[in-house]
């Protein structure tokens, strides 16, 4: 239960989903891949706590995608990242 | 991902990535009726009628698109408060608007 499922430098895709109820993913990452940069603990996550589930924690990482992935148009340098933290249940592995 | 499968954005606030235009750098003090929604908020939280900020943040994004844009940051979250006070049956619908309309007569009286 307490184990992250992801270790960093592993390739992850990010859910294309929106439920709808405040969540922490900008649709501008939804369906797109990165890497775990790091596991950032468990952490009180807003879905749940919607629900009235307050003392539940899910496993939380910092998750980066390169730039020119995400924007078409992006000009700066080509090794900018874009760095989010993003929750385990949003996640799955990706080759 | 194709462009055909292009996510739709969850709210008004889901903009990143859309030109924005320039930032109002310019401090401001917190008005008082701003430090009393807050403290209306974190009341509201301790009695249990909000169960987390993420409820508030919740309403927020529920905004339509005119309001969300046009509302200032205490004005987003006193909508929000409201609401769900009203959603929880905590006031009606009816004593809120007759106590704006109320606070609105005694501004224009004042005047």
């Amino acid at each position: 239960m307490n184990t992250a499922r992801f270790t960093p430098g592993q390739k992850v895709r990010i859910a294309a989903r929106t439920p709808p109820l405040h969540h922490r993913v900008p649709s501008y990452v939804k369906g797109r891949t990165g890497f775990i940069e790091r596991v950032c603990g468990r952490h009180a996550e807003p879905e749940r706590a919607i629900a009235g589930d307050l003392d539940a924690r899910r496993q939380l990482y910092r998750v980066r995608i390169p730039q020119h992935e995400l924007w078409a148009s992006y000009d700066g340098a080509s090794g900018d990242q874009l760095e989010l933290e993003v929750f385990e249940h949003w996640l799955e592995a990706a080759q | 991902m194709s462009e055909s499968e292009k996510i739709q954005p969850w709210g008004p606030h889901d903009v990143g990535g859309q030109a924005g235009g320039p930032v109002n750098m310019t401090e401001h003090d917190t008005a008082y009726w701003e430090w009393q929604i807050d403290a209306m908020l974190r009341l509201a939280m301790q009695k249990g009628v909000l169960s987390d900020f993420a409820e508030l943040r919740d309403g927020i994004e529920r905004l339509n698109a005119e309001d969300y844009e046009n509302l200032s940051y205490y004005e987003r979250w006193a909508r929000s408060l409201a609401a769900a006070l009203v959603a929880k049956g905590v006031v009606t619908e009816q004593a809120l608007s007759g106590k704006v309309a109320a606070i609105r007569a005694r501004q224009a009286a004042s005047e």
